[in-house]
């Protein structure tokens, strides 16, 4: 994962709430086995209508409960790929916001009234460090997550971190803690 | 302090602040390629292969190929063979195409006994909540966090909010599980339960069978919910004992399991009542599940919701998609195809149910009916008491089992246009397939749909 530190830009809107991933990705392009690809399929149905043009800015501002549905992260690798570092919504599916900072792909949680203003100013320039926002609406602050933050800034692989700890692991294991459930290779 | 379930299951599990440990790990084929070709690039193991287990269900044909080299679409055939490749590379036991265990990841979870309470239970498929209804703590997760999973059979987790909804009343004649949460959806929303574990609770609840429990917990997704869970008691342990996974002290484990409900006056952070005497068969009018009403109801009119709404905005939206007129009732909407399956609805209780409606009866001839059953276990035990025929008889197809027409990923789809009444669990623009058009209904209701070619109170069936 590539360390993020600011993203300034253009800023698309997509001005519909409850936006689902099947609708980000369509199901029949989540048979590739590869990570990369994807975006060229971003919303895909709707492109294709003509109902929806976005064009591929640093920051893309949504509706309330992006990213609901399917947990599919193909959905987050689609944003990506298509050109988006950041997306901004009233709030976020929990899955979807999760898949995002797996990702390197920062999702900023603001009122209502502050991603309008920021979708009206056209661009904007979001500081993770400092947590803000800034746009010709103003500055605003949101909120993240200590620990995402840190991952992020650092472009930390979340893997290594547990590895590292590893040895709290293997306690949790020897003092009993892994002795519930199946032996699902002696079925 | 008195705990809630959700409590208790996260207190026991977590290694450290923010890292729970993963009691068991289900895979398939969609959403774990990736993880594995990461574990290959950094060089790791599965940590747990023993705690892990895979099959073939999103993207597999329902008819009847008997192995993923005959599966005849190229890039499905692809993935199948790669989760069989990257299970065998890993250890992993994988039910494949051609087992007689293979199925719908969440059904055949719960039927090798292997879904237990108070287990932490994860899978790179939104609807792994199902297995919640056995008072297990279960969720969704993405593919970067399977890979976290195979590597260190841990998960980082921000620990959700907790709310519990308690029903009280006995469901009507004719109104089922899937019409109890469908209303639960209508009325809390799409994004009501968002950053929540979810415990249904409630005389009504505890007179549930496992089947239904599972319907219940299996949609906690589409109101946005983390995680569904339901008590475990004497129904839960009657439906495990016995089966391939059930513990060998059977006896012990039951007696830890009878400590996992919430404790009296245990603190929800959110809590909900619910008079399920007062629900109704639901239909579903848009596309999101939120937008359900009562069959005995008309399509809603937007128009009356005020100016301001956004839910305006999105049902206008909805109603132009599903090509249907404000004021039209739901039991005059025709329809092209019936959909009996998926991990919401396609275990045994719900194709019994269907095959009540369906007996002796016969599919209308405008109509494309199928039941996919949810596992080849399931498939096997409607068999062998005759509900094949009941199905084939009436002019359904029966089919092998996979996630079939829920979600599109293999040849089960909906042709631009058509409109069908599904079990299913979404009902999203082109979920079924591109331009298609979905309603939400319970088997019962299916059942009945495909008979008559239009929606009926399935009440008046009784």
């Amino acid at each position: 994962m590539r360390p993020i530190d600011v993203i300034e830009g253009k800023v698309s809107v997509l001005d519909r709430a409850d936006v689902d991933t099947d609708q980000i990705i369509p199901k029949q392009f989540l048979k590739r086995v590869e990570r990369t690809g994807f975006g060229e399929f971003l919303f895909y149905d709707w492109f294709r209508s003509g109902e929806l043009e976005l064009d591929p800015n640093p920051i893309l501002v949504a509706g309330r409960n992006f990213g609901s549905g399917s947990s599919r992260e193909h959905a987050v690798w689609a944003i990506q790929d298509f050109g988006f570092q950041a997306v901004i919504a009233p709030s976020f599916a929990d899955i979807f916001y999760v898949n995002c900072t797996k990702n390197g792909l920062l999702p900023v949680i603001l009122p209502e009234g502050s991603c309008r203003e920021i979708a009206a100013a056209g661009e904007a320039r979001i500081d993770v460090d400092d947590q803000t926002v800034t746009s010709a609406g103003g500055v605003v602050e949101f909120e993240l997550d200590e620990e995402i933050k840190h991952r992020l800034l650092h472009g930390l692989d979340d893997i290594g971190i547990t590895l590292q700890g590893e040895e709290a692991v293997t306690a949790f294991e020897a003092g009993g803690g892994a002795d519930r459930g199946p032996v699902t290779t002696a079925l | 302090m008195p705990k809630t379930m959700f409590d208790k299951i996260w207190d026991a599990h977590e290694v450290a602040a923010g890292l729970i440990y993963v009691d068991l790990h289900l895979v398939h084929e969609v959403t774990s390629p990736q993880a594995f070709d990461g574990l290959r690039l950094e060089g790791r193991q599965v940590r747990r292969p023993d705690k892990t287990v895979a099959t073939a269900d999103h993207n597999v044909p329902t008819d009847g190929t008997p192995a993923a080299r005959l599966i005849a679409d190229e890039l499905s055939r692809i993935q199948v063979e790669t989760l069989e490749r990257n299970c065998a590379e890993f250890g992993i036991p994988v039910y494949s195409l051609g087992s007689e265990r293979q199925g719908i990841v969440h059904v055949i979870g719960p039927e090798l006994g292997i879904t237990q309470p108070g287990l932490t239970i994860v899978c790179g498929d939104s609807h792994t909540s199902t297995h919640g209804a056995f008072g297990a703590l279960a969720f969704g997760i993405g593919t970067s966090e399977v890979e976290h999973v195979l590597a260190t059979q841990c998960l980082v987790q921000r620990r959700p909010r907790t709310m519990r909804i308690n029903y009280s009343g006995e469901l009507g004649a004719g109104v089922t599980a899937k019409d109890l949460i469908l209303a639960t959806i209508g009325r809390l929303g799409v994004s009501g339960m968002v950053g929540h574990a979810v415990e249904y609770a409630g005389e009504t609840i505890r007179g549930l069978s496992m089947e239904n429990r599972m319907t219940i917990c299996n949609m906690t997704i589409e109101g946005g919910g983390r995680a569904g869970m339901i008590a475990p008691d004497d129904t839960t342990f009657e439906w495990i004992e016995g089966r391939p996974g059930a513990p060998e002290d059977y006896d012990a484990a039951v007696a830890e399991w009878r400590k996992l409900p919430t404790d009296e006056g245990a603190r929800f952070d959110t809590e909900v009542d619910i008079d399920a005497a007062a629900i109704s068969p639901m239909v579903t009018w848009g596309t999101n599940p939120g937008m359900v009403t009562q069959v005995t109801d008309a399509v809603p009119n937007p128009a009356e919701w005020g100016t301001e709404s956004a839910d305006r905005e999105a049902a206008e939206r909805a109603l132009a998609y599903m090509a249907l007129a404000p004021g039209t009732p739901m039991t005059e909407i025709p329809l092209d195809r019936v959909f009996i399956g998926s991990c919401t609805n396609s275990r045994i209780q719900d194709l019994r149910e269907a095959a009540s409606i369906v007996d002796g009866r016969r599919v209308a001839d405008s109509v494309r009916a199928m039941v996919v059953p949810g596992s080849q276990q399931v498939k096997a035990e409607a068999e062998s008491e005759g509900l094949d025929e009941v199905f084939t008889s009436a002019g359904f197809e029966w089919r092998t089992a996979g996630c079939s027409m829920c979600l599109g990923m293999n040849p089960d789809i909906l042709d631009e246009g058509e409109r069908c009444a599904s079990t299913s669990n979404r009902n999203f623009e082109g979920r079924q397939g591109r331009g298609g058009r979905t309603h939400l209904v319970s088997p019962r209701m299916a059942a009945a749909a495909a008979i008559e070619g239009s929606f009926v109170d399935v009440r008046q069936w009784a």
